[in-house]
């Protein structure tokens, strides 16, 4: 049998006597004749050595699935990871809306035909307004280390000054991230948190203010899981100076914890990923900036701001691009930083996860989550040789565990604990050398008493 | 008889047979369709989500505490000291979890996606179909539910995948190594740019090369990018006859002062640099790189590679050429070639196969420019990717880009034959795939202009995007038909043109005022530059506005467009 070109289901013009109609139509007797623009010393004359089509989709599922399917999920492994992505509740409708076609296969249409989408992240904006208490939400950046270093930088041009002083409970891929994003032409310095309480060293942070420096940037919880209880001074000692403020904050936590711009921060920052997207392996993130509604901090903005107006038919909503002059759409390299594609859908989906959760549901999370990490802190405590260092501080969803004094590694206990399907806290002691055998702990409100206590068990047994 | 029966009566006309009698003024038989089809998009007329808000109502509810936690430990959030203790609940709004579903099911019905219209009109993005299939892969816990920081042991099938993406897209660009963590395409060009600033530190001359070279029609991004990185960017225009840059203007501009090159070929005017080549040995002459940027990668799969014409380092973005879904503007994916003289400045982690053939995540890169984003990459869309490529295989990726290529040519073919348009440039050559038509013809005689008519292309259920600014071809508009476009689409697409093209000559009010059949009407974007009067969230709105039904009606200015974007 005569072998049969292909007609390719994702490639509908490979039926042959269309295509042969179609290179007529342009005046071409072979596809070869289209690509005469690009010169034979260019050209790949041979098949690219990727591996043969998986026509079915039958096959590709075997294929693709069976290499997924050798991975262990945090469905088959009790998992106590976080430091920057978190397991949480994902409410059905979240998937169901981030899934709905006209959503995950639109782009960047007009606001006409893509209404919709304009809308979703109006409300994406304003709802997290209302959590951050900030009147300016952008359509979301890539993720909270885009949003954290892109916030500095805002912060650099407003003051015109060049010093940032960062906290140093910060995850330390973060800080690598903001160090590659601002080192052309900003100086980074750290602020030392307190060994004892985990907390920013307000002291270290008064000693190194000086009237160059641009921003004060803290995390609220910090890396280390703990309470700024001090936020609100060091705010104010970043103004003293004439610095600005800028806060990350995780927004689960904000249905219990105040929001920085309680305390006057000029800008908070954070990652989406906690509202209602999974882990993704990592993939899930998006990043948010905010401020209050004044134009010395508007127009600083790269990313797209997306505004409600009236249209000519009375009582419609029309949405668009507010202040669209300051992005690099409209100027290349004279806009601010660049715009691009980021995270629109998990935007959308962080919405639905706040109308969803509404101001009842986020703060019985954020109570949810201090009684579970605090239980957990208690187990964990208790424990022969485990300490808890910042203890005495007030910490959300994750926290410290100290396993120095047990003459074993975080390495060494969380491969035991995985040979009990247990997945231990993220190992800190790399990262975080002067907190010795360190890890960090996340309680989320899915860990239920059970799997503490079934963690707290197996602990004691790999402790023993 | 009961109420239904009685109203279908009444329709029909005759109770007594049950037969309905033919209703006056319709046809006894079903005419053809129009062409191009009538359309109406969804218009709920929906209020924002606060103004839905009934105080009590839930949408979803989390696990009950257990009583013996709160034994042990009380309640934590209520020993928050004042001031770190949020003192009033955010006033989010309040909807059972229907509503909630309602609402946004009623939002994405105004909203149009690959799935839906004839998307050949965002140009530059790569509007393809994203195969259902891919979608069930992504949604299993075998991917959804993995934490980034699990051990290596237990995420091997995600880590081969990547691993072995990675070498696809190597073979593909003909590069060396791929880093697959850039977040989207701009980020892989700030990765790029990151890596070109670490190769020149590392040799001492950080400082004394200072400028990047780009052109007009590479994205915008890539001038933005070089800038935030503290480069002097200077910017080639295109050669009136050819379109695009000639040597001599290249050798004007590059010096000992040359970090880099950033180019896109085909540019997004669809046309192939021949002297790419050249280019970039002018450039290495210098002691410079050559940076690829890859989006418009689309048209060459298998045909030219980035390694082939010189280059140091390309970019991809997944989310165009490899099918990944845009996702109203992201989450997207771009991937990072470089060759092995850039290979130690790749942002790590690295995934390595090791010697019993499992891999690992190699943080130890003293040279690496570090980390762009938090983990290893966008999983979901590389598991899309990787899926695609191989649904596809060698041959499969072949036909991607001939058919995007005819179909593009064939397109061209069908818009030139329109009365108003154009496409500057390379006239009676080839492009590969896409265009940047103009319509200053047509804008010249009937006043009518190009965002004007991509508005009024929403009433036939499609769209079209004008171009990136700054508009340096005149009254342009951007079209892309990926191999994704039967020849039946892209003559309806082509007829929507045609039909607009003749409105705006014939009756140019229809188009000035558009749209008609779309989810709202002309907006007034006025709003949108005042200070005074932008809104970016609802509590703004209601600050400056006071409120529903506060917001001011009225026509807005004609021929003023209220967007001017794209996401690209």
């Amino acid at each position: 049998m005569p072998e049969q070109p292909i007609v390719h289901p994702y490639i509908p013009n490979t039926i042959p006597e269309i295509r042969a109609e179609m290179l007529a139509a342009v005046g071409a007797t072979d596809v070869e004749d289209l690509y005469e623009e690009i010169p034979e010393r260019l050209r790949l004359r041979r098949p690219l050595d990727v591996p043969p089509a998986l026509r079915s989709e039958a096959q590709l599922v075997r294929e693709v699935g069976g290499l997924l399917e050798r991975n262990r999920s945090t469905r088959e492994l009790l998992s106590f990871l976080g430091a920057g992505c978190y397991e949480h509740q994902v409410p059905a409708v979240c998937d169901e809306i981030n899934g709905r076609a006209e959503f995950l296969t639109a782009y960047a249409g007009e606001p006409y035909e893509d209404h919709g989408r304009f809308q979703a992240l109006f409300e994406y904006g304003s709802m997290m307004g209302e959590l951050l208490d900030m009147d300016v939400v952008n359509v979301p950046v890539y993720d909270g280390f885009q949003a954290a270093a892109t916030a500095l930088r805002m912060a650099a041009r407003v003051t015109g000054r060049t010093r940032l002083l960062l906290t140093d409970a910060i995850g330390r891929d973060k800080r690598s991230k903001i160090a590659d994003y601002c080192a052309p032409d900003l100086v980074l310095e750290t602020v030392p948190f307190d060994q004892a309480s985990g907390e920013l060293d307000r002291q270290a942070l008064a000693a190194l203010l000086r009237d160059d420096v641009a921003a004060v940037y803290v995390e609220q919880p910090n890396h280390l899981g703990v309470v700024e209880t001090g936020l609100a001074e060091a705010v104010e000692a970043a103004h003293r100076v004439g610095a600005l403020a800028v806060v990350s904050v995780d927004p689960s936590t904000l249905g219990v914890l105040a929001p920085p711009a309680s305390v006057g921060a000029d800008i908070a920052c954070g990652d989406i990923q906690p509202l209602g997207i999974h882990q993704h392996f990592g993939g899930g993130h998006g990043g948010f900036i905010a401020s209050a509604d004044d134009p010395r901090i508007v127009m600083q903005y790269p990313s797209r701001l997306f505004g409600i107006a009236p249209t000519c038919v009375a009582g419609e909503y029309g949405f668009g691009d507010v202040a669209y002059e300051r992005t690099s759409f409209a100027l290349r390299e004279e806009g601010h930083e660049w715009v691009g594609t980021a995270a629109a859908l998990w935007g959308i989906t962080a919405g639905v996860y706040l109308a969803l959760m509404g101001p009842q549901g986020m703060r019985e999370l954020g109570e949810s989550e201090m009684a579970r990490t605090r239980y957990a802190m208690g187990r964990l405590a208790a424990l022969p040789g485990v300490r808890i260092p910042f203890e005495r501080s007030h910490h959300v969803q994750e926290f410290v565990a100290d396993f120095s004094e047990t003459g074993r590694t975080v390495a060494d206990v969380n491969r035991a604990l995985l040979e009990r399907g247990i997945l231990g806290g993220a190992d800190l002691s790399a990262q975080f050398p002067t907190l010795g055998q360190a890890a960090l702990y996340a309680v989320t409100e899915v860990r239920a008493q059970a799997d503490i206590d079934r963690l707290a068990v197996a602990l004691g047994e790999v402790l023993a | 008889m009961s109420a239904p029966d009685e109203a279908r009566a009444t329709v029909g006309g005759s109770a007594a047979s049950g037969a309905a009698e033919p209703r006056a003024g319709v046809p006894d038989a079903i005419a053809p369709k129009p062409f191009p089809r009538r359309f109406h998009q969804a218009s709920w007329d929906e209020p924002v989500i606060f103004e839905l808000s009934t105080p009590g109502a839930r949408g979803v509810l989390l696990p009950p505490l257990e009583p013996a936690i709160r034994a042990a430990v009380g309640d934590p959030a209520a020993a928050l000291p004042a001031g770190v203790g949020r003192a009033r609940p955010p006033q989010l709004p309040e909807l059972a979890q229907l509503h909630v579903l309602r609402h946004y099911d009623r939002l994405s019905q105004e909203n149009l996606g690959v799935d839906l219209d004839i998307d050949v009109g965002q140009g530059t993005c790569t509007m393809k179909y994203s195969p259902k299939v891919n979608e069930g892969l992504v949604r299993s816990h075998k991917l959804a539910e993995l934490h980034p920081l699990q051990d290596p042991s237990t995420v091997q099938g995600i880590l081969e995948l990547m691993w072995r993406l990675e070498r696809f897209l190597a073979e593909i660009s003909g590069m060396d190594r791929v880093t697959l963590q850039p977040a989207a395409g701009s980020q892989a060009i700030w990765t790029n740019v990151a890596m070109i600033r670490a190769y020149h530190a590392a040799r001492g001359e950080a400082a004394t090369r200072d400028e990047v070279v780009t052109t007009i029609f590479s994205h915008p991004s890539n001038a933005a990018a070089a800038k935030v990185a503290g480069y002097r960017v200077i910017t080639l225009y295109p050669d009136p006859e050819t379109g695009h840059p000639s040597l001599d203007a290249l050798r004007a501009a590059v010096s000992e002062r040359t970090a880099a090159l950033l180019v896109t070929n085909p540019e997004d005017t669809g046309i192939f640099n021949p002297d790419i080549d050249a280019f970039v040995r002018l450039v290495h002459e210098a002691g410079g790189l050559a940076a690829y940027d890859q989006a418009n990668a689309n048209g060459i799969l298998g045909i030219t590679r980035a390694r082939d014409a010189g280059f140091d380092l390309c970019h991809f973005n997944l989310h165009k050429t490899f099918s990944t879904p845009h996702g109203s503007g992201g989450p997207a994916a771009g991937a990072c070639g470089v060759t092995a003289d850039l290979g130690p400045f790749l942002p790590a982690p690295t995934i390595e196969r090791v010697a019993d053939g499992t891999f690992t995540l190699d943080h130890d890169r003293p040279q690496s420019v570090g980390k762009m984003r938090p983990w290893y990459g966008v999983a979901p869309n590389l598991v899309r990717a990787y899926a695609w490529i191989r649904s596809l295989g060698p041959d499969g990726l072949r036909a991607v880009a001939e058919t995007a290529v005819l179909n593009n040519n064939y397109l061209l073919a069908k818009v030139l034959e329109i009365e108003g348009a154009s496409a500057p440039y390379a006239v009676g050559k080839r492009r590969i795939e896409q265009v940047r038509y103009s319509w200053q013809a047509l804008a010249e005689a009937t006043d009518v202009h190009s965002e004007e008519l991509g508005v009024r292309m929403a009433d036939f259920g499609t769209h079209y995007w004008t171009s990136h600014h700054p508009f340096v071809v005149p009254e342009p508009m951007t079209l892309e038909p990926t191999e994704s476009y039967s020849k039946a689409d892209l003559d309806e697409y082509a007829a929507m043109l045609r039909e607009v093209a003749r409105e705006a000559r014939e009756t140019p009010e229809t188009v000035h005022s558009a749209p008609h059949a779309s989810t709202i009407h002309q907006i007034d974007p006025s709003w949108f530059d005042d200070p005074e009067r932008w809104a970016v969230t609802w509590r703004a709105y209601l600050r400056k506005h006071g409120g529903r039904g506060a917001a001011e009606t009225g026509r807005a200015a004609p021929g003023v467009s209220a967007s001017h974007a794209a996401d690209a």
